[in-house]
């Protein structure tokens, strides 16, 4: 049985065990002092070289975050986070400003090679009409990505091709010192400095992340992207994003993230924001591949994430797609705040756990304006000794008339040692409101699974095929480039929970 | 020192509200996000600082120092009551930021407690027995429950049936019949529940009713809970149905009171349900106009039950079901159903929780509410299944008609699950009527408001089916279009 035996060393060689990008990379970095404090909110600012209201905005958000207890409410279990006992500001040494990928430090180069992210190709490629466009994909699916390394953005790519439409697409903290209008104008507009703890810590301390300006009427040429890689031993990472689309406009934004393996568990609290004028839309894709930690739930990221958007004008759209499947515990609800009349929010979602992951994931559909829409699909997969929980609220206010949500929320459970759960609010404050929501929970079908390997499937690729097919209708949503990605991660993730 | 103390638990009782009343109109505005409140630990035991204390649970506090010698029991029972009067201290008055009162905050609801209510006087026995008028025509064998005192001259009590018992609570109290207070409140699914609690600790009477295995009792037994004034008072009922393996009865409450006094009625059943045994309870709720309503039910079931439950809530200013029910043996099947029509400014909350704690046990769940005026209704179901409970079947369904602008329907609809090997699901809708349906009706000829009666008929008629017996089911479906004659 030659197949079999294959198929069993592939699926060993994409264990949880075996998680693919816990490399670490060997570069010397400078750090923050240890510990959380004014100073250092003051180094943070003072090495992103801000201006004296950014570092106010940060005192002031620190100040509160004193004030402030960390959220209990979410059914993840942790021992407590001491905030003392962190790095929060790592940056490769001598880092300055690179020019051009030239000057960038060849092992962080590497790094993002190793994880399948070409940035040199890719500048290569800027600018320059390809001959052949044999093994090249055509024009129009080039991506360009901004590379964050633990506290710092090292190389953002396409950046003139992108400045030729009037997209831009920088580091947060450039945007800092060269668009201040504009991120005066929108950072902390949709999750306000005070929103929650881990929102807060954020403003306080963010090092680096992507700020993205897309002008009125402008389609954006190319797919935007940043790829977050924490290196550093026992720092956080606490990214900041920030994307306008103005009236008209449409953005495409993927996110990744991965982490080497560690013993120790390591905080990641970042904030998105975003905002999507009269007519515009965007289009946010994560996937999130954070070390999980090791199958006895050693290490891993704890991945609280303040995620939302704000569909500001009329008939603004923004959608959500997020396929999590790494991270030691996820507490994370990419919400739409649909304010403008007639906009719209779309939440597309496939959640893994495995080994001991806990998943606290769902999102927000608040529906204020008239004639509001919104589509939640949500996949949640529990495999070995995890917990996978959709938490999500729908509501539509007094004035939403009209609005509609359609939500459906499945677990697929596998193996008899996990939890699959599902805590939805719905709240309907307006009669012409029509909110449907559904879900189940089931075991893959006995069926199926004998369907598939009476056709000579294996077990473990009958699973693979059946859950597959319980993803497909989130995996459609993501771009191309993500969805292969996606999938491989759903056979990665799924290993072993067999039985 | 004592002066200033009260002052400042005032101030802080005031701080609070405006701070409740901020966070309403911030989400209201949008400018925050409804926050899943912070959850309060399991045991409930966190105590909060003593001086945010309301007036409500300061009255509370102080009718437990005057009574609680004088409540029936022997010395066990006492410290039960005494342990679920501590619960209750600690946890305070649940409020919102409690995730299972989420929607229902009991502290801001109760503004203050009322005293015990007395035993009914020649005039209230006269209005207790023109109550239960709901199931007039239907055969059933009464038993009439006035201000918390059973009345046995106006019960039906004589020529029960082989192996039926019927009793007051507060004689099998007195007398010490063990087998009612070893069971009371102990290892009950609502164990944890601050509502339950205050019931635990200040119950004074209710109905005991023993049915022996395999005694199947056809006739219908009608608790009739009636508040009778004149002023506002507080009613704590308890009452226990504990049905032999294999017997089968039907039990019906119905709680009603006059409108326009703010009475209180905090009444619990536990039910205990031994392998084999059938039972089909309904309770309807007909409170007058501006009474508070909470009502438990607790329901722990062997092997192979059958258990049909149906709640209805047509009455009261705000009212709160809670059922917690634990299916303890296999191959048991559960059907709790709910029919809420509000209108004005009620406010109704029907809150489940099955636990299947065992596997091979089906749930079934189907709620109905239709709300008009400014009405509100809270749908919270929780469906818990155990690791290695496996084949656990379990469906839950809430939907909800808004008749008008300002009404609104909140769901919660939650699944808890640890087994692999399970089928649950849940589904929730809330809407307007369909408009292609009422104009299929008009186009034919209805005119629009029996065309609006009859769809709301047959959307609450699901809910109302459940019913096996034929003479209770025509009474409820009488009920709910006496409600629909009566909208504007």
């Amino acid at each position: 049985m030659p197949a079999v035996q294959e198929t069993v060393e592939q699926v060993k060689s994409i264990d949880v065990d075996q998680y693919k990008y816990g490399f670490e990379t060997d570069i010397e970095t400078e750090k923050a002092p240890k510990g959380l404090s004014e100073d250092t909110v003051r180094f943070i600012s003072a090495k992103k070289d801000e201006p004296a209201w950014m570092l106010e905005w940060r005192l002031e958000a620190y100040r509160r975050w004193l004030t402030m207890e960390e959220p209990t409410w979410a059914r993840v279990d942790y021992p407590k986070i001491d905030y003392q006992n962190a790095y929060y500001y790592a940056a490769p040494k001598a880092f300055v400003a690179p020019k051009s990928l030239d000057e960038i430090d060849p092992e962080i180069l590497r790094t993002y090679e190793k994880l399948g992210i070409p940035l040199r190709e890719q500048e290569i490629l800027a600018g320059v009409v390809r001959q052949d466009g044999a093994d090249a994909p055509a024009g129009g699916t080039r991506v360009a990505v901004d590379a964050v390394f633990d506290s710092v953005s090292v190389a953002t790519t396409f950046k003139e091709e992108l400045k030729k439409a009037g997209v831009i697409f920088m580091p947060i903290s450039e945007a800092v010192r060269e668009h201040p209008e504009l991120v005066k104008k929108y950072l902390g507009s949709v999750v306000p400095v005070t929103d929650n703890f881990f929102a807060t810590l954020n403003s306080a301390v963010f090092s680096d992340g992507s700020f993205v300006y897309i002008p009125p009427g402008v389609r954006c040429p190319m797919e935007l992207s940043t790829y977050f890689r924490i290196n550093e031993r026992n720092t956080g990472q606490f990214e900041r994003t920030l994307i306008i689309a103005d009236r008209g406009s449409y953005v495409s934004y993927l996110e990744g993230c991965t982490a080497p393996r560690r013993d120790e568990n390591q905080l990641h609290a970042a904030v998105v924001e975003l905002i999507a004028l009269d007519d515009a839309e965007i289009k946010y894709s994560t996937v999130q591949n954070w070390f999980p930690g090791d199958s006895e739930g050693k290490g891993g990221i704890y991945n609280f994430v303040t995620k939302r958007g704000d569909c500001r004008g009329r008939n603004s759209k923004i959608s959500w797609t997020q396929v999590e499947t790494g991270s030691a515990i996820t507490w994370k609800y990419p919400s739409c705040i649909l304010r403008g009349d007639g906009s719209r929010g779309e939440f597309y979602s496939i959640a893994i756990s495995n080994g001991r992951q806990q998943v606290d994931s769902g999102t927000k559909m608040i529906h204020l304006g008239k004639n509001t829409t919104s589509r939640i699909i949500s996949k949640g997969i529990a495999a070995g000794r995890s917990d996978n929980t959709y938490r999500g609220l729908v509501s539509a206010h007094r004035k939403a008339t009209g609005a509609r949500n359609f939500t459906n929320c499945d677990s697929l459970l596998i193996g008899s040692h996990c939890g699959a759960h599902t805590v939805p609010y719905i709240e309907a404050k307006n009669a012409s409101a029509v909110f449907e929501h559904e879900a189940t929970t089931s075991k893959i079908s006995e069926d199926m699974l004998f369907y598939c390997m009476q056709r000579g499937l294996s077990e473990e690729e009958a699973v693979a095929l059946v859950v597959n097919g319980f993803v497909k209708d989130v995996l459609q949503h993501l771009p191309m480039e993500f969805a292969v990605e996606a999938q491989k991660l759903i056979s990665i993730s799924l290993e072993g929970s067999v039985g | 020192m004592a002066h200033l103390n009260v002052q400042l638990a005032n101030l802080s009782v005031r701080v609070d509200r405006i701070d409740a009343r901020l966070d309403r109109v911030e989400r209201r505005l949008g400018l925050i996000e409804a926050r899943a409140p912070d959850r309060i630990p399991d045991d409930q035991t966190m105590t909060r600082p003593t001086i945010a204390k309301t007036d409500a649970e300061q009255a509370i506090a102080a009718t437990w120092t005057d009574v609680k010698d004088r409540l029936p029991g022997p010395a066990p029972l006492a410290a039960r009551r005494e342990a679920a009067f501590r619960r209750f201290e600690a946890a305070g008055l649940p409020s919102r930021r409690v995730e299972e009162w989420k929607y229902t905050d009991l502290r801001a609801l109760m503004r203050d407690a009322k005293p015990l209510a007395q035993p009914p006087g020649e005039i209230g026995k006269v209005r207790a027995r023109a109550a239960g008028a709901v199931l007039a025509g239907v055969d059933v064998r009464r038993v009439v429950i006035a201000d918390g005192v059973l009345l046995k001259e106006l019960s039906d009590l004589d020529g029960l049936e082989p192996g039926l018992v019927v009793g007051s609570l507060a004689d099998a109290l007195t007398r010490g019949d063990s087998e009612v207070t070893s069971r009371l409140g102990a290892q009950s699914p609502a164990e944890k529940d601050v509502a339950f609690a205050l019931n635990t600790a200040f119950m004074g009477d209710g109905v005991v009713i023993r049915v022996s295995p395999g005694v199947k009792i056809a006739r219908p037994i009608h608790l009739v809970f009636c508040f009778t004034g004149p002023v506002p008072a507080t009613v704590f009922t308890r009452s226990l149905l504990s049905v032999g393996a294999g017997a089968a009865v039907t039990l019906v409450e119905s709680h009603e009171g006059p409108d326009g006094l703010d009475y209180q009625v905090n009444t619990a059943l536990e039910i205990v349900a031994a392998d084999g045994a059938e039972i089909d309870h309904v309770k309807i709720g007909l409170e007058g106009g501006s009474a508070l309503h909470v009502s438990t039910l607790t329901a722990a079931l062997g092997r192979h039950v059958q258990m049909r439950d149906l709640t209805v809530a047509l009455g009261g200013a705000a009212v709160r079901n809670q059922a917690f029910v634990r299916c303890d043996g296999t191959g048991t099947t559960v059907g709790l159903h709910g029919a809420t029509m509000l209108r004005g400014r009620q406010h109704a909350d029907a809150t489940l929780v099955v636990d299947h704690a065992i596997g091979g046990c089906v749930s079934r769940e189907i709620f109905k509410g239709v709300l008009d005026g400014e009405s509100r209704s809270v749908f919270q179901g929780k469906t818990i299944v155990r690791p290695d409970a496996q084949k656990t079947d379990g469906k839950m369904a809430s939907h909800a008609l808004l008749l008008s602008e300002t009404a609104e329907a909140d769901h919660k609809p939650e699944l808890e699950i640890f087994a692999d090997d399970v089928v649950c699901g849940h589904g929730a809708t809330a809407g307007a009527l369909d408009d292609d349906l009422l104009f299929y009706l008009m186009a034919r000829g209805i005119p629009k408001k029996e065309a609006e009666t009859l769809l709301i008929q047959s959307f609450v008629g699901e809910a109302i089916d459940t019913v096996t017996n034929e003479g209770i089911r025509d009474a409820l479906t009488a009920a709910a279009t006496r409600w629909l004659e009566a909208r504007e």
